[in-house]
């Protein structure tokens, strides 16, 4: 292959390319097809769906009964989707979006790449890290990969799990298990009666948002009434080992304190999750400018109110650019197709601002309840900024002592400490520490997160071969 | 303003990377009082961005001295290292196999040949080295490709983690008393009775003398005592991958293999101005010379791909000097900051306490470049 | 694989499907990730990490935490939640730093660069 035929092969033109196929980038991938615009639609799973309808085509009704009303909700996206004449390629791994607006990816080791006029990145949201001891040990998972297990494969824990933490996603998963019949351990959680008085503060706006916050709280009262051992504002929360037959070190038991008592609970498999984040990797690659938003807890991007970041051209849409959830999600890639498709000149600005009025609307609404969750499940500190012992990188197993120790060396901030101790410097690329390495450093230096900013993120986003990318 | 509790110290250096640290802790050495001012998390940083080669082949090419002064340093690493290993703990994985220029046409193999060979005529024969042909550096490298027609290979050559180096010289700094102020940018150094006041954005740092070693930030500094540092940025990209099992025990100038067993490929040269952005075309060839390199290495994942700006004088040759204009006022730059970590612990700092000047140095001073350039700012911006 | 598995499929799942893992035979759920479908089949070790030799098993599902990597059909690195399991695929558990292909003796090109 030559060079040029190389270069030809990696920069086909395109109106707009969207990256993620969850419900902001099904909507803006369908608003945007609809005006009449090119529009390639890139995700790395086989179908679209994105985590929250992940494997909605394949779901039949038994497995959507499990899983609840709003997943099926995802069906008219996906149908609305495939009308809409946008064109979408399946397990493509999409590992650079340039500044300038080209977007690079592998399908089956083979490389591709469109040259965008626009680009609508919908990547969506990733568990916050749990730092916890024992985290790292076979048999926990987070909440969320229980329910890519359930819904993808309708795998459910073989013996009865144990759920920790705080969070909607957490009772959700639970409820969902006990619509399918799957006894659960226990439900420990996080949060205490101090997050429940804070959260109080929001609670008329919550109370607005009646329908999703009646849905939370029934929820919660379904796992009661099944029978779920409860236990509340749980601390010091430590997963232990032992040795199985096969001579595998996994995980075996949860010791935790709670009302002044110690507790421990055997079990194998172990849920965790105290709440979602947006994913950035891209965002962050394009050096954009992102802000530390203190009721999330997280850095999230700064856009406009199409979701344009301050890069030109580039938006973004969905949990990604701040977590809102699946409503928020459909609306916000909504608000960026139609931006996107007045901007090239396919609709007109009173079409646009007309269909945006509707978007708006769900976005607030959407937007009403979080205030009052963010509140009430607010990680505990201790969870998010752990002991020095505990292990704070998976990929390089650094641990959060060793990167106390970078500080007093003279670390202010996260890309100096990658630098000192590789923290970060693995495969996850820092998706599984960035957050506990930017709170530990402040809180070492006494300084604001945002003081402290956030490991520089560039491509690849997802892993390429050697080979691959001499292809381009 | 003078913080009680730290009398004034004898050396300001300016700049806390691989130059300055190195500088910093030899001074320490000779019983200095040092302060360090270090830029914030962000900036440039050519320490971050390196391929952490210990390379003596190939340099001095025009510049005889350098080739002396370039050999030096890599006979008192393994010296420098130990001392690091004893202080700190930090074992900086120093490893001097000798290393390879792996060449892909005859032409390539001749230029090397007619390089390294001027270069051993002008030191007189002391410059061991061998041009390998295709068998011969099959023999050595058994994974290359077929594409390869042969290399040259020097004893002198090696690399080690620099990264582990930095965070040494850090804790080997904090150990022997160095003090470091990191997040802030000097702005204006000034000279004055007794030495020099150092001007930052929140504070005044002062000492008899001070040390140049900010990098590309030494530009606008020099001017400011009386130096002349025309460095500009020159990008080199890396892509790194993730680790494999241990394969390759030599270094190569574009591709090597670390001790924790990632494979680095590197070695692209831009003029690119302040921007520090990978791009797709360079990576790509950096790829594709890796795969005809070493051939069993096409699968193998990229879990990093990086570029950094080195600190490139007109010539590409250090720049030492003290100021005549204002003596204690020294400048230390180079783009080869692994290779010079010895040289700059030990000579340079000893040159900066006191002793007498290396015999190499006079060749690196900034006056080869022409007249200083004036102090932009000497007129218009007060002192304070 | 004595020991219990972590997963299991609730009834009405898809077929079965042979794979082997470490060279052991096993049925396990077709259509779903390998990593899925080894967490039914009693595998709670998939990989052994380069810096201290820990065990690992998936932990997110979704193609963010790296914990999967196991060597599928020859192929190290792979992240096994990602990828859907097939019949007759073999399947090994990753120990520490990733295996290279064997050096096969290459005499050089007779012709120049390509």
């Amino acid at each position: 292959m030559t060079a040029e035929h190389v270069a030809e092969l990696a920069s086909e033109p395109v109106d707009v390319v969207v990256v993620g196929a969850g419900p902001a980038g099904l909507t803006a991938a369908t608003r945007a097809a609809n005006a009449g615009l090119s529009v390639v639609l890139l995700d790395e799973q086989d179908a679209v769906g994105g985590q929250i309808y992940r494997a909605i085509d394949r779901a039949d009704s038994h497995l959507k009964h499990i899983l609840g009303p709003d997943y099926a909700a995802g069906a008219a996206l996906v149908d609305a989707f495939r009308r809409s004449g946008a064109h979408h390629i399946a397990n493509a791994s999409v590992w650079e979006v340039t500044r300038e607006r080209c977007v690079h990816y592998v399908k089956d080791g083979k490389i591709g790449g469109y040259q965008a006029q626009r680009v609508i990145l919908a990547t969506g949201a990733m568990e916050r890290p749990f730092p916890i001891p024992g985290w790292t040990l076979p048999g926990v998972f987070t909440a969320g990969a229980a329910q890519i297990l359930l819904k993808s494969a309708r795998e459910v824990p073989a013996e009865p799990p144990v759920l920790v933490g705080c969070g909607p996603l957490l009772y959700l998963v639970g409820w969902q298990y006990v619509r399918a019949g799957v006894p659960i351990r226990a439900l420990v959680e996080t949060t205490r009666l101090e997050d429940r008085w804070r959260a109080k503060r929001h609670l008329l706006a919550a109370v607005r948002a009646w329908p999703s916050l009646s849905k939370g709280l029934q929820l919660i009262r379904s796992l009661r009434e099944a029978g779920v051992p409860i236990h509340d504002a749980a601390d010091d929360l430590h997963i232990h080992a032992r040795t199985d037959e096969d001579g595998v070190e996994r995980a075996a038991a949860l010791s935790f304190r709670t009302n002044g008592r110690e507790h421990r609970i055997d079990a194998s498999v172990f849920l965790l999750h105290q709440g979602v984040v947006p994913n950035m990797q891209f965002a962050l690659s394009l050096r954009s400018q992102h802000y530390w938003d203190a009721a999330q807890l997280c850095f999230a991007p700064a856009t406009d109110a199409w979701g344009e970041l301050d890069v030109p051209g580039i938006f973004i849409a969905g949990d990604g650019g701040g977590i809102a959830g699946a409503q928020a999600a459909a609306g916000q890639g909504a608000l960026a197709g139609l931006a996107v498709a007045q901007q090239l000149g396919a609709i007109d600005l009173p079409t646009r601002d007309r269909e945006a009025s509707m978007h708006r609307r769900t976005i607030a609404n959407a937007l009403r309840i979080r205030p009052f969750l963010d509140s009430l499940y607010r990680p505990r500190d201790a969870n998010r900024i752990p002991a020095d012992d505990v292990i704070v990188c998976r990929c390089e197993e650094v641990t959060a002592g060793e990167l106390r120790g970078f500080v007093a060396l003279g670390c202010l901030g996260p890309n100096q400490a990658k630098s000192f101790g590789r923290c970060g410097m693995g495969p996850c690329q820092g998706r599984m520490c960035g957050l506990t390495v930017t709170e530990i450093i402040a809180q070492a230096r006494n300084v604001a997160p945002e003081l402290v900013g956030y490991f520089r993120i560039r491509p690849p986003i997802k892993p390429v071969t050697l080979g691959e990318v001499a292809g381009y | 303003m003078k913080h009680p509790a730290f009398a004034s110290p004898d050396v300001l250096v300016v700049g806390g990377g691989l130059v300055g640290s190195s500088v910093a802790y030899g001074l320490a050495r000779e019983g200095a009082k040092v302060t360090v001012l270090d830029q914030g998390d962000g900036g440039f940083r050519a320490s971050r961005g390196n391929f952490g080669l210990v390379w003596i082949q190939g340099k001095g090419n025009g510049l005889t001295p350098y080739a002396r002064w370039s050999r030096d340093s890599a006979v008192r690493w393994p010296m420098f290292a130990t001392a690091l290993a004893e202080e700190t703990g930090v074992d900086v994985a120093l490893r001097q196999p000798g290393g390879f220029h792996i060449c892909f046409s005859e032409d390539e193999l001749a230029a090397r040949e007619n390089r390294l060979s001027t270069l051993q005529r002008e030191l007189g024969g002391d410059y061991p080295y061998q041009l390998l042909d295709a068998r011969e550096v099959r023999e050595r490298l058994p994974a290359l490709g077929p594409a390869v027609v042969g290399a040259s290979y020097t004893p002198m050559d090696g690399h080690v983690n620099p990264l582990k180096l930095l965070r040494a010289l850090h804790a080997g700094m904090q150990r022997r008393g160095v003090r470091l102020v990191s997040g802030d940018d000097v702005l204006r150094i000034v000279p004055q009775e007794g030495g020099f006041a150092a001007h930052g954005t929140r504070d005044t740092w002062r000492a008899g003398k001070v040390v140049l070693a900010a990098g590309l930030g030494n530009c606008t500094l020099a001017p400011q005592v009386g130096l002349n540092a025309p460095v500009a940025p020159n990008r080199g990209q890396v892509l790194v991958s993730e680790r494999v099992a241990p394969f390759l025990h030599y270094p190569t100038l574009n591709v090597r293999q670390t001790d924790e067993g990632t494979v680095q490929f590197g070695d692209s040269m831009e003029e690119a101005g302040f921007d520090d952005f990978t791009t797709t075309r360079v990576l790509a060839d950096i790829a594709r010379r890796g795969v005809r390199t070493f051939p069993f290495l096409k699968d193998v994942r990229l879990v990093r791909m990086w570029a950094a700006l080195r600190v490139y004088s007109p010539d590409g040759f250090p720049i030492y000097d003290e100021s005549t204009r204002c003596p204690g006022a020294f400048l230390v730059t180079c783009h080869s900051g692994v290779t010079l970590a010895a040289a700059h612990a030990m000579r340079i700092a000893s040159w900066i306490a006191g002793a007498p000047i290396p015999d190499e140095l006079p060749a690196f001073s900034g006056d080869r470049f022409g007249l200083a350039a004036p102090d932009a700012d000497a007129i218009s911006v007060p002192a304070h | 694989m004595t020991s219990t598995p972590l997963f299991k499929t609730l009834p009405g799942a898809d077929a079965l499907v042979r794979i082997w893992f470490n060279d052991e035979p096993m049925r396990v759920p077709g259509d779903g990730s390998v990593a899925a479908a080894l967490l039914t089949a009693g595998v709670s070790r998939f990989r052994a990490t380069p810096v201290s030799a820990s065990p690992r098993a998936p932990y997110c599902m979704m193609g963010a935490c790296f914990d999967c990597l196991v060597e599928i059909d020859g192929v190290p690195s792979r992240q096994s939640c990602m990828v859907t399991v097939r019949e007759g695929m073999r399947v090994r558990a990753q120990e520490g730093a990733r295996e290279l292909p064997p050096v096969v003796a290459q005499s050089p090109e007779q012709s120049d660069d390509r």
